[in-house]
């Protein structure tokens, strides 16, 4: 399962945003009369196109999985966060029928409306990704629910879906996918503007792209805040584990890497900002923050993983925020689409580290919350399908998405490769 | 007990909008691999053009059932998939491939070669996944599923080896190829030639079904008491009559080459078998431990579900309907 997600938040996370870029561009043309813009959210719209089918499929497969692997948990959850699951259906619907004309309907639509449907698709992808992410914010803040002798009862939907973790997950999950697509088309247009600086194609699509990208990442610096500080609040076992804090203390120091030893509680080489934790955690540098010790030894996640995986989110968003400052400053001093040659590296460089953001991110969200699989409540290995051969389905999902993704892969290579040939009848004006 | 068979109605009627729309690209898979003759591209093309722009929709009525069952219904679904784990998995890798395959073959190189290794994937995952879905909702019908104290008692391989459950999955196949070929005859893209084609196919799948119903009946006896029962009461007549009359209107129009009849009685013929299975087992869900009764999620869910059901409604069929009418009306 956690595989399968794995693969899927990066369908997702691209298949939220590509439709959002592609809406933009089509609104600059119905505005500019540009070609480049038209042609530009052509190419866009193929790779929506493509990461829609895949996720169409993958969304099948995840929902049937949720069964197939944890009928446990579904037994006991479905009642409660089903919810999120029906509405984020129909927005997916929405996206589905209005894609469906987006990209067959170029002719067949007066421009406007065609446009209104590219609008459609994007407010409904980040729609089902609200939802998705509301359901999985349940499992890290489960509520809705009360247990009386074992038994769940008083069920309120709503409450399960507006749970206390579902507002800073759902924020910086969002932002999180703008940055991510966002600075990762960047880079593969900063790579062919690169190549022949005099591109309008490129040139345009660089400047979409990052004018998204650099404007959520600063955001995101801020939603980080806000969701650091939540969870330290609703699951100080997992915060603890984020930054490898094994004991109790006031004024708790920020360590960054270093390797975190549960058999002795120390976490040896690390780099330490004295007050640090105490200060981000509530903005106080005295505060308390509670250590691991307050747990029993099995309801610890592992803290190596978890703290490796949040200093690997929270470093490739600092870069990916520096950068953005380095872009706004360039973009600012030269009132157009910056295209230094280092700075273009940097941004070819910089092009996988949202994805890298968003995994690790991920990671620490799910392994922080082992061994619950809904938090505080059930135990993941309550939760597994009786299967006794659990590994066969295991590697068979596996297999599929490792499939999925070549596939993703190859067909977007194909795509982006072509954007070489036409630029010149691109070139009726200066852009 | 209102909301619990409201919340069953949504799904039915869920279903049966997946029969009608996602099963016919099935069908249209089937006739892609199936494709003979001197016109064998351009019956390829005609199917092509008729599936790209819905088929994504389509499908999202499959992710809406299982949603749906695992909202309202939570252990019924837990039960269907640990016991039918085995087929489901093996549903979801032809999903994946089918899915694959169409989107290959078109956003990859147009040669010949390369074009034709996907067609073939594409149509051979189009046989095996609706066949293994009816396979599916066969087994459940069987009775041998059997949840003890919440546990499944009966293992990972009963109900769907079965001679009735694999009938199911052959009729599953049968209808959908006759409901894609008669789609086909009344697309607006479709050339006359080609639509003749589809014209005799749509036939021929058609009459098949009768002797595969048939099949599906005797085999209901030994592997389906349940049903065999339900289809023994006194309305069963009533409901195989207007079934019957339909199918012979579907077929009849399909001869008289009045394809926008054949069409709407084709739908009508699928939507009353749907109807006719669901109402024999009424109102079990997995024959016979769990049904909508008793297996429920508490009523707070079910009516918001409802309220959500209805509202998400009101979104969709304008929504589907443009769709529709955009691609499949009259060419403009």
């Amino acid at each position: 399962m956690g595989m399968s997600l794995a693969f899927h938040i990066v369908f997702a996370a691209l298949g939220i945003t590509l439709p959002m870029l592609m809406a933009i561009s089509e609104g600059l043309y119905l505005r500019t009369h540009q070609p480049v813009f038209l042609e530009l959210s052509k190419r866009w719209s193929r790779g929506a196109a493509i990461l829609f089918a895949v996720g169409a499929v993958s969304g099948t497969v995840l929902s049937f999985e949720l069964g197939l692997l944890w009928p446990g948990f579904m037994e006991k959850a479905g009642a409660i966060i089903g919810m999120p699951f029906s509405l984020e259906g129909f927005a997916f619907f929405t996206e589905a029928i209005f894609l469906g004309l987006y990209l067959m309907g170029w002719n067949r639509l007066p421009p406007f409306v065609h446009w209104l449907c590219g609008v459609l698709v994007a407010a409904s992808g980040i729609l089902s990704g609200i939802f998705v992410v509301m359901a999985n914010s349940w499992m890290n803040s489960p509520a809705g629910f009360k247990i009386v002798d074992g038994k769940i009862t008083g069920i309120d939907p709503i409450a399960a879906m507006l749970n206390p973790a579902a507002s800073h997950e759902v924020l910086h999950m969002t932002l999180a996918a703008f940055i991510a697509t966002g600075f990762a088309v960047a880079a593969i247009h900063a790579f062919f503007l690169l190549r022949d600086r005099a591109n309008v194609f490129h040139r345009n699509a660089l400047g979409i792209a990052l004018t998204l990208g650099c404007i959520s990442a600063p955001l995101q610096m801020i939603s980080g805040d806000f969701s650091a500080r939540s969870v330290a609040k609703l699951q100080p076992a997992k915060l603890a584990a984020m930054e490898a804090v094994y004991y109790t203390q006031t004024g708790a120091p920020l360590q960054i890497g270093g390797i975190p030893d549960d058999q002795s509680r120390t976490t040896r080489y690390a780099l330490t900002i004295p007050r640090g934790l105490s200060l981000l955690s509530t903005h106080d540098p005295n505060s308390k923050v509670i250590g691991l010790e307050q747990f029993p030894r099995n309801d610890w996640p592992n803290v190596r993983l978890v703290h490796w995986a949040f200093d690997l989110m929270v470093g490739s968003g600092t870069a990916l925020f520096m950068l953005s400052i380095a872009v706004g400053w360039f973009a600012w001093e030269k009132r157009g689409v910056p295209d230094g040659k280092w700075l273009l590296r940097a941004l070819v460089a910089a092009g996988p580290l949202g994805f890298l953001a968003i995994e690790a991110g991920w990671f620490v969200t799910e392994l922080g919350r082992q061994p619950w699989i809904i938090y505080g409540v059930m135990r993941t290995k309550e939760a597994v399908t009786p299967m006794n051969k659990i590994a066969i389905p295991f590697l068979v999902f596996t297999l599929l998405y490792i499939f999925l993704s070549v596939v993703v892969f190859y067909l977007l290579r194909r795509q982006f490769m072509k954007t070489e040939a036409p630029v010149s009848e691109l070139l009726t004006n200066d852009v | 007990m209102m909301f619990e068979l409201i919340v069953a109605g949504f799904m039915f009627v869920a279903l049966i909008f997946y029969a009608l729309s996602g099963g016919a690209d099935f069908g249209g898979g089937m006739w892609d691999l199936l494709a003979t003759g001197p016109r064998a591209d351009a019956q390829r093309d005609a199917i092509g053009k008729a599936i790209a722009p819905i088929w994504e929709a389509d499908h999202v009525w499959l992710i809406l059932v299982i949603v749906i069952l695992f909202t309202g219904f939570p252990r019924a679904f837990a039960a269907m998939m640990t016991a039918l784990n085995i087929p489901f998995t093996l549903m979801l890798i032809g999903i994946v491939l089918r899915g694959s395959a169409f989107t290959f073959r078109k956003y990859d190189v147009k040669s010949q070669h390369v074009q034709h290794r996907w067609s073939t994937l594409f149509g051979a995952a189009s046989f095996f996944t609706p066949f293994i879905q009816g396979v599916a909702l066969g087994a459940l019908s069987t009775g041998e599923i059997r949840i003890v104290d919440g546990r499944l008692a009966t293992g990972f391989f009963a109900g769907w080896l079965t001679p009735f459950a694999l009938a199911c999955g052959l009729f599953a196949l049968a209808l959908f190829a006759f409901l894609a070929a008669t789609y086909l005859t009344a697309d607006p893209s479709t050339e006359p030639d080609v639509q003749n084609d589809f014209r005799w196919r749509a036939l021929w799948s058609g009459s098949a079904l009768a002797p595969i119903a048939l099949l599906v009946f005797i085999t209901s006896k030994q592997g389906a008491p349940a049903m065999y029962h339900g289809l023994t009461q006194w309305w069963a007549p009533l409901l195989i009559g207007t079934t019957l009359c339909f199918a012979i209107a579907a077929l009849s129009s399909l001869w008289l080459r009045r394809f926008a009849l054949a069409r709407i009685a084709a739908m009508a013929e699928v939507t009353l078998i749907l109807g006719g299975w669901s109402l024999s087992q009424y109102p079990n869900l997995v024959t016979p431990d769990i049904t909508i009764f008793n297996d429920a999620a508490p009523e707070i869910t079910l009516r918001l579900l409802t309220y959500a059901l209805a509202a998400g409604a009101v979104v969709l069929f304008p929504s589907l309907f443009f769709l529709f009418r955009i691609f499949k009306g009259k060419e403009n």
